[in-house]
């Protein structure tokens, strides 16, 4: 297929399509009048300014957040069901169904301090899934490695270093086999000198065709090597959005300029 | 020696004592824990029947909740036996307690690890009996052992139901004998003695909840 007819015809719909969301937190608005999508396999890196509304991209999506306006849809799925009692509301079982496509990375990491790194990748699968005991400790082990932790199976996460513990974190979430996977950060609450392993993993991943990935994050090298797509964020809407090499070698707007003017240094 | 015939008497007494104090403290666990749940994770209705239950039994003196189940409930047709009342009675207050304990624990458990649950897709039941109550259960180690002493200590006023422990044994023997030096330093010993026990076993069941390298403090201990 050439490039061009790639881009002409599109025969996926859009996985992930938000039409003018709202999100508000109180008075302060997060998400105002959110118009975004992303096609399967999409790698899309936000970027922008704290506050201006990525994490909560990430959150909603990932239905830790509630949002107050408009429609959000996962794969055709949206997240608010019309007869579910009210506006804006789902059932569990309906909020459940769209987790099952979506995973997360968090900031902190967020392991389960009292299991060991093994079970810490097991749990879900086995208790969620339900997939048999000798299966998920396979895939379980399978993915460790391929985190570079196969040897750390037996440690508890407090005897991890940071950089360890979010490759744990990022093995977890692909142990569900999600069809989307956010990192909210991944590399911000790490010592410099830890970023660099965790990013080769994440590296790794967006090599993997089907995989959707949307990323937030402060390490902007990374985002221009790994990102199909990057949109800059400010005050709740995406103020730009291209290719990497164009945003960030000819931004258009003024603030989009500035914000990498001022992290670029 | 006046004292050594008071043993066998006061030992019979201390076996009531010992006795009511373990059915109430894993009566009242089982009260606490449902009671402490219900308050996190019960919804509305649950929710505030554990708080009624909570309140009333920890706004109201013991002795009184004793009587009055021992003498006013009888009256609308309702008795038991008086080990029964006092076992049921003191299971409940401790319950109340101890339910405040569960509801601590479970609250203090960081929303990051919840979020980490949904993210996985648990389920709100999965949650709280993989995730969450693991890991609160460490937390509530601590205060359950004070609980238990406590137990021992308030499982004394069954005396006053014409329950045959080891308080009410050290009446008989005073009042028979007026020998309340001897009799009351005996009486000390065996509750100190029962309650040196009791906080052996509770520090063997946290270091049993502890176990493995779980968390950063046992890591290092």
């Amino acid at each position: 297929m050439t490039e061009t007819a790639q881009v002409a015809i599109d025969p996926q719909p859009p996985i992930i399509e938000f039409a003018g969301v709202t999100k508000r937190f109180g008075a302060l608005t997060v998400l105002d009048d959110f118009n975004f999508s992303v096609a399967r396999g999409e790698k899309v890196t936000l970027i922008g300014p704290s506050g201006s509304g990525k994490s909560t991209v990430l959150r909603i999506l990932m239905t830790l957040e509630p949002f107050q306006e408009g429609r959000l849809t996962l794969a055709g799925m949206p997240y608010h069901e019309p007869n579910a009692g009210g506006p804006f509301k789902a059932s569990d079982a309906h909020l459940r169904q769209i987790r099952s496509h979506v995973g997360m990375v968090f900031q902190s990491f967020n392991l389960f301090p009292h299991m060991t790194v093994l079970r810490n990748v097991v749990e879900a699968p086995l208790r969620v899934l339900g997939l048999p005991r000798g299966e998920a400790e396979c895939r379980a082990v399978d993915l460790l490695a391929m985190v570079g932790l196969a040897d750390k199976k037996d440690h508890y996460p407090a005897q991890l270093s940071g950089g360890q513990q979010q490759r744990v974190a990022i093995a977890r979430a692909l142990a569900m086999r999600p069809r989307v996977l956010l990192f909210d950060e991944p590399t911000s609450a790490l010592d410099p000198q830890l970023v660099g392993e965790v990013l080769s993993v994440i590296r790794g991943l967006a090599s993997e065709h089907d995989l959707t990935m949307l990323l937030v994050t402060h390490e902007m090298r990374f985002a221009r090597e790994v990102s199909d797509r990057v949109c800059f964020f400010d005050k709740g809407r995406i103020c730009e959005q291209g290719e990497p090499e164009r945003i960030f070698s000819a931004p258009e707007q003024p603030r989009t300029r500035e914000f990498l003017a001022s992290v670029l240094g | 020696m006046e004292w050594l015939s008071y043993l066998p008497a006061l030992s019979r007494g201390a076996l009531v004592t010992a006795a009511i104090t373990l059915s109430a403290i894993a009566i009242g666990a089982v009260a606490a824990f449902v009671a402490g749940i219900a308050r996190v994770e019960g919804g509305r209705v649950l929710s505030t029947v554990a708080l009624c239950y909570t309140e009333l039994f920890r706004g109201t003196s013991l002795l009184v909740q004793l009587f009055w189940f021992y003498y006013a409930l009888p009256l609308v047709g309702i008795s038991f036996e008086p080990v029964a009342t006092g076992i049921l009675v003191l299971s409940l207050h401790v319950g109340a307690y101890g339910s405040e304990i569960v509801r601590g624990a479970l609250q203090s458990v960081s929303v990051q690890q919840h979020e980490a649950a949904r993210a996985l897709n648990f389920g709100r039941a999965q949650t709280l009996l993989h995730i969450t109550l693991p890991q609160a259960l460490v937390e509530m180690m601590p205060a359950f052992g004070n609980l238990a002493i406590e137990t021992l200590k308030l499982s004394s006023l069954v005396s006053l139901i014409s329950i045959a422990d080891l308080t009410f044994r050290a009446q008989s023997i005073r009042n028979l004998t007026l020998d309340s030096a001897g009799v009351y330093s005996l009486t000390l010993v065996g509750y100190f003695a029962m309650s040196l026990v009791l906080m052996l076993v509770m520090r063997l069941i946290e270091r049993w909840v502890r176990r493995g390298a779980a968390f950063p403090r046992a890591a290092h201990s």
